[in-house]
């Protein structure tokens, strides 16, 4: 109980972990899709409050940790050309490429700038209309809505010397991916708020129907998680396999209507990659074939590319829950957040951040009676 | 850049065509595009994600997010200068590899 009263509101932090530890008969494997969702429970110490046998897993949701290596490469490729103004959300700064990160290519000379908004980089293509300005589209649902109405800004304004470099992903096929994993051990999801904001929650009764499991809308601070845990241990109990929406404040069952209208418009779903897990079918959108003269892989020849990851680093395994970040050898030792190997450590929303940033360094401990693993 | 942050609209105005506000995130001020949230009135709260506000939101929500994002680091993350961490962090690696 270490953290607890760390809490917001402790009271109902416990009342809410007392109705945990009453409904849990028997281990459970619950994952938390966002990283921002990752952070709060590792900051506030969520999995260690938990009763044995209740075991959070880290999802894939962490847009900076997925994009794969290959479009990374195309960034640095395209940064570094002259002519080119590059403009990036910070956090893709120090994500490592095959040979260097955007940070090492504005240190050799590219014209490489951070904004907080794509539409700061359509201005920057307005004030500078004799570069080419390129933006780096990445991102799940959440941020394609923003990046969607750039490039039709772009279009609107007559600003011709602006693109995108997409690779976008979506949620709900990752979860997909992740069901039908034979290493599954997933059976219950606390699904990403945010992303639900946007795309509303009509795409997940399927999934939760197709895969009997339980899937819990929540949001990211420490309450949000522990009632969406509370509302996922309840149905799997029950041997219930509902969509429960328990971020109301945040999230309708439409979502933001005229923002799914701009990305119907602007994108095209395509198979994409994910770094560190390959490709998963229809999990990522690209600019449509009418917005195409804005794609910067169309504008720019960044064919060609030979890509190389370390071979120490297993965030592939740690995206997929198959690993906790300090069950890999190079954690905290030759990876850290100065000086890291994968996308996991140097993302402010990766997993092996968070467990690094919170001093989880400690190998986990044996397992406990309740062990998930041991279910069978 | 994956959170979203809850802000108080305080000014809103078309600019290049574009229905856009001035938002307060707890004393960061920010312009954001409102073209999803286009009857969002000033006084009221969004969700606001790379500026863009993606849903409303009641105050006593967006005011407690708010706190917590601050008492986290969350809005420093979200608003400081990635170049000086970025920067930071590079300087020290490179020292430890020296060293």
């Amino acid at each position: 109980m270490k953290y607890l009263e760390e809490f917001q509101n402790p009271e109902l932090a416990r009342g809410l972990l007392e109705d945990i530890r009453a409904t849990v008969t028997r281990p459970w494997a619950v994952m938390e899709v966002c990283g921002g969702q990752t952070h709060t429970i590792i900051r506030h110490g969520i999995d260690q409050l938990l009763p044995d046998g209740i075991e959070l897993i880290h999802g894939p949701g962490c847009p900076v940790c997925v994009t794969p290596l290959e479009v990374i490469d195309k960034a640095m490729e395209i940064a570094g050309r002259p002519g080119v103004i590059f403009c990036s959300f910070g956090d893709m700064l120090r994500v490592p490429g095959t040979d260097r990160d955007l940070f090492r290519v504005r240190g050799e000379g590219g014209d490489v700038r951070v904004v907080y908004s794509p539409l700061d980089a359509l201005r920057i293509a307005r004030e500078n209309p004799q570069r080419e300005v390129v933006f780096f589209g990445i991102g799940f649902e959440t941020t394609a809505p923003p990046n969607a109405m750039t490039v039709h800004q772009a279009r609107k304004q007559g600003i011709t010397n602006f693109s995108m470099l997409v690779s976008h992903v979506l949620v709900p096929p990752a979860i997909e991916a992740i069901m039908t994993s034979p290493d599954c051990r997933v059976q219950g999801f606390l699904a990403a708020g945010h992303v639900c904001s946007v795309m509303g929650t009509e795409e997940y009764p399927q999934l939760a129907e197709r895969h009997r499991v339980p899937i819990v809308v929540t949001g990211f601070e420490p309450l949000d998680i522990l009632e969406g845990i509370r509302r996922t241990v309840r149905q799997l109990e029950r041997g219930e396999h509902t969509v429960e929406n328990a971020y109301q404040r945040a999230v309708r069952p439409e979502g933001n209507p005229a923002a799914r209208a701009m990305l119907a418009d602007v994108f095209e779903v395509t198979d994409r990659a994910w770094r560190g897990i390959g490709v998963i079918p229809r999990s990522g959108w690209r600019l449509s074939e009418r917005y195409r003269e804005y794609d910067a892989e169309h504008r720019f020849d960044v064919t060609g590319i030979t890509t190389r990851e370390s071979g120490l680093c297993r965030s592939g395994e740690v995206l997929q829950g198959l690993i906790k970040p300090n069950q890999c050898e190079a954690f905290g030792t030759t990876c850290t957040p100065r000086n890291p190997l994968g996308a996991t450590m140097v993302s402010s929303e990766g997993a092996c951040a968070a467990y690094y940033l919170y001093r989880r360094l400690a190998a986990p401990s044996a397992p406990s009676a309740l062990e998930v693993s041991s279910v069978g | 850049m994956c959170l979203a942050v809850p802000g108080r609209v305080m000014e809103i105005e078309e600019r290049d065509g574009a229905r856009m506000a001035v938002v307060d995130f707890g004393g960061v001020v920010k312009e954001v595009c409102l073209e999803y949230l286009p009857d969002l009135r000033v006084g009221e709260y969004a969700i606001v994600h790379v500026g863009f506000a993606l849903q409303r939101l009641d105050e006593e929500s967006a005011r407690r997010t708010l706190e917590l994002f601050a008492e986290l680091g969350l809005l420093q993350e979200e608003f400081g200068d990635p170049w000086e961490a970025a920067a930071a962090a590079a300087a020290i690696a490179n020292a430890e590899v020296q060293g």
